[in-house]
């Protein structure tokens, strides 16, 4: 990878971006740049929009009905907004992990394989070396190696939500896109899911929405913090957290927040 | 728990909870009639097949007259009341008897003054026949003259073994007959049929005349057809074709002729309590038994007779006796159908509406329409079924392929009422139940698993094919198991649209392409409303009405078992979409 370059060229730009839910203003005017090969934490109290700017790497927002935007967000150089752009190969190049651990009602197997099967890529050596290497990334490989076909229902929280890891890297995604993952989980679950991503960024982009502090400042490289729909500050993690430039940010770090 | 004693002890009725006991008794109303409902029909229904005890009673009329003896069952013990001499009122203690023997006594029935009986006796040697014409019959056996002219007396002990051994025979053969009348006569008529149309068209559409001693063609002013090379060799051909199915016919016949050969040779000599002898050939006699004879288990033998032959034989005499094997028959293959028909049209319809249509006003009336579909009165959508489907739709396939049939015969093939128009009509009846339970299926499928197929990278058509889809299907299959329920036991609309009292053939065969979906069938609901209602006899068709209807709420909950088996299933399996 190019983790010897000097220079790292933003993967991710978010360019002038606002975002509306009918009326509404959600996002004001954010710029901002995602390394590659790196975690970056969105932080800020609920409501403050890092879900929504989140989800609008990969236009997930597309769907919720009278939404529209300003501004413009790139990935490797090209507008998400280009008409060239198609929303699913987009997708494809960024994958997504969900609060809320939604594996599919189908065998373990059958859900590391669907974003290769939704693409018509059905060849069965290919799809029996995904799993193995998905279900290794995610960590989660030899906890279900003997019971690849049977219902991923059967798993437990937090290995149902490493299985959704596993499914979003499936297909080789230059970004991973991560909303609150380990909401739902114990904090046993939580510290493997933080191990594995740091295993994961080597190969991937991560960005993170976390209300966790603590998990900011273990997983993140970078940190931005948004309240109101404004991108206060973004900087180092350690920077955010130790020496925080914002009299916001500060307040909100140290739970002085009203 | 209770630390504060000075509390004020618990009111004897909860106060603002007065009126519970009314909603169970709603609920124990509504426990009661259904139960009560179903506990008549089981009990009336099971009953049909049970065997009764037979009665000789002398009945003397007046009080010095002569003294009759009838043979029957009690059906009926009722009080009647009459006005007397005094013109006061008098209860009459009465049975309503049956006898049987329609055609010796006019009716099957009689009303007899229980004061009237001065002797009741339950003759062990009395037999129930059930005979293949006139209905059932209650005799006193006296032989069975044989062929070759020895008696088999009723007294001996092997008689009931005999006369068993000797129906038995004669059903064999009656359903050989069957067999070859029905099968192979019935295939020989059908091909006869097609040769002979074949024929009468070139014979419309071409002049066949003698010239100089050579057969010569010429087109006639309005063909049917046109496009024959050479119509007088095909028409010796076909004339050839059909001498030779003639010839078919006529072995088929003769073998017919040599099973029946024996045929009414065996007689039944019996008496109905005044000693005149009278005569029944054996092959007459479907069944034959003596009820006073058996013990439980030979009731229940019987019982079981009667059961079996009521599911899986042809109906008798205007369906007042034998089974009503077609009419469930009919019932099952249209309700299969009409699930097959209804089931993609109502998901398709339901995926647009909840998934693709832009939600707004236009698709809120949509809803609303589909919606009051399911409240309009099942007849309007017999009438409809009878002017769109059978005569347009049905019609205008006639005018496409089977149009040689209609130019030659003047008969519709798809243009008449049949199983796949009645079949569609239900269809359509029970759309919104499916529709409508679909929909709400579609819109209970968690949005997490939505955005998790989109963020793999899936179409809005992969994610509802591969995800949303199957996790609906539970609810799906509730919708068809509504629809089910209200398809298979809706008469109306059927009675426009295909359904008949007496089908020759059933929809589904061994003959041609086996699936016949333009003919007529029977349905059970239809059968009830035919026999109990239609009948000359209504009292005695009324135990095959309760057993009728039995039947098809039988088939009924069976068919919604195996719909609720297998819904069961797939939620096991799609456990996210627990609804």
């Amino acid at each position: 990878m190019n983790d010897t370059k000097p220079y790292e060229p933003p993967i991710i730009q978010v360019d002038d971006f606002s975002f509306f839910y009918g009326d509404k203003q959600v996002l004001h005017n954010i710029s901002m740049d995602f390394e590659e090969n790196k975690v970056t934490a969105l932080i800020g109290p609920s409501g403050c929009g890092k879900s929504t700017l989140l989800r609008n790497i990969n236009r997930m927002n597309d769907l919720v009905p009278g939404v529209h935007h300003q501004g413009d967000i790139r990935i490797d150089g090209t507008s998400l907004y280009d008409p060239k752009v198609e929303v699913i190969s987009l997708r494809k190049r960024v994958g997504m992990v969900f609060q809320k651990y939604n594996p599919f009602p189908k065998s373990i197997y059958e859900n590391i394989v669907f974003p290769l099967r939704v693409a018509g890529r059905n060849s069965r050596s290919e799809l029996d070396e995904t799993v193995e290497r998905s279900l290794k990334g995610a960590a989660l490989w030899d906890e279900v190696k003997d019971k690849l076909h049977q219902s991923a229902y059967g798993l437990s929280g937090g290995q149902q939500q490493r299985l959704c890891i596993a499914r979003a890297i499936a297909n080789r995604p230059q970004i991973l896109l991560m909303d609150e993952p380990c909401a739902a989980l114990d904090p046993i679950a939580t510290l493997k899911i933080e191990d594995l991503m740091e295993d994961l960024k080597k190969d991937l982009t991560i960005v993170i929405v976390t209300h966790n502090m603590q998990q900011a400042t273990r997983i993140s490289d970078k940190t931005a913090f948004l309240y109101l729909g404004n991108l206060i500050e973004y900087g180092d993690t350690a920077q955010i957290f130790t020496n925080p430039k914002e009299e916001q940010t500060e307040a909100y770090i140290t739970g002085r927040f009203s | 728990m209770d630390k504060d004693l000075s509390l004020p002890p618990a009111p004897k009725r909860p106060i603002g909870e007065a009126k519970i006991w009314l909603t169970s008794i709603g609920l124990a109303l509504g426990l009661i009639m259904i139960f009560g409902l179903l506990g008549i029909i089981v009990y009336n229904g099971l009953e049909a097949f049970w065997p009764k005890t037979a009665y000789a009673f002398t009945v003397q009329n007046e009080p010095e007259g002569e003294k009759t003896t009838i043979y029957g069952n009690i059906t009926k013990d009722q009080t009647r009341h009459v006005l007397n001499a005094e013109g006061k009122q008098e209860s009459i203690h009465e049975y309503q008897i049956f006898t049987g023997n329609k055609e010796k006594f006019g009716q099957a029935f009689r009303f007899i003054d229980v004061h009237r009986i001065v002797n009741q006796e339950e003759l062990p040697r009395l037999m129930t026949l059930e005979r293949l014409e006139g209905g059932k019959a209650i005799v006193d056996p006296i032989g069975i003259k044989l062929q070759n002219g020895s008696v088999l007396k009723a007294t001996d002990s092997e008689f009931l073994s005999d006369f068993q051994r000797l129906t038995d025979e004669a059903d064999h053969v009656r359903k050989s007959v069957h067999r070859i009348e029905k099968g192979d006569i019935g295939a020989i008529n059908n091909k006869l049929d097609e040769l002979q149309r074949e024929v009468k068209i070139i014979e419309r559409s071409y002049d066949i005349r003698e010239v100089n001693g050579v057969s010569v063609a010429t087109l006639k002013d309005n063909p049917i057809v046109d496009d024959i090379k050479n119509p007088i060799a095909e028409l010796a051909k076909l004339k050839e074709q059909i001498g030779e199915l003639h010839r078919e016919y006529e072995t088929y016949t003769a073998q017919v002729a040599k099973l029946r050969e024996h045929e009414g040779k065996d007689i039944l000599l019996y008496q109905l309590g005044n000693n005149d002898v009278q005569e029944m050939p054996l092959d007459q006699i479907v069944y034959g038994f003596m009820p006073n004879e058996l013990g439980f288990f030979g009731k229940l033998g019987v019982f079981w007779h009667h059961f079996t032959g009521f599911i899986l034989d042809d109906p008798r005499e205007a369906n007042t006796e034998g089974g009503i094997f077609p009419a469930i028959f009919g019932t099952f293959i249209m309700t299969v159908l009409m699930s097959m028909l209804v089931t993609p049209i109502g998901v398709i319809g339901a995926i647009y509406l909840r998934e693709y249509a832009k939600q707004g006003p236009l698709v809120q009336s949509v809803r609303i329409c589909v919606n009051n579909l399911a409240g309009v009165p099942s007849i309007v959508f017999g009438v409809f079924g009878l002017g769109f489907f059978v005569y347009y739709l049905g019609g205008s396939i006639d005018q496409l392929f089977y149009w040689k049939k209609l130019a030659v015969d003047n008969t519709p093939t798809f243009g008449t009422s049949g199983i796949l128009w009645a079949s569609l009509t239900l269809a359509l009846m029970t759309l919104p139940v499916v529709i409508v339970s679909t929909e709400e299926a579609l819109s209970a499928v968690p949005r997490g698993l939505r955005e998790a197929a989109l963020a793999c990278g899936a179409s809005k058509w992969q994610m509802i094919q591969r995800i949303i889809l199957p996790c609906a299907l539970p609810g799906v299959m509730t919708g068809l198991i509504l629809a089910m329920a209200r398809g298979a036991g809706e008469v109306a609309p059927l009675m426009v649209t295909g359904v008949v009292k007496l089908a020759p053939s059933l929809p589904i065969d061994g003959e041609g392409p086996f699936v016949h979906l333009e003919r007529k069938f029977m349905h059970l609901g239809f059968h009830i409303y035919d026999v109990g209602f239609q009948s000359p006899d209504s009292d005695a068709a009324q135990p095959m009405v309760f057993a009728t209807t039995l039947l098809l709420i039988l088939l009924v909950v069976v068919m919604n078992l195996a719909a609720i088996l297998i819904r069961n299933k797939l939620r096991k399996r799609y456990q996210a979409s627990s609804f």
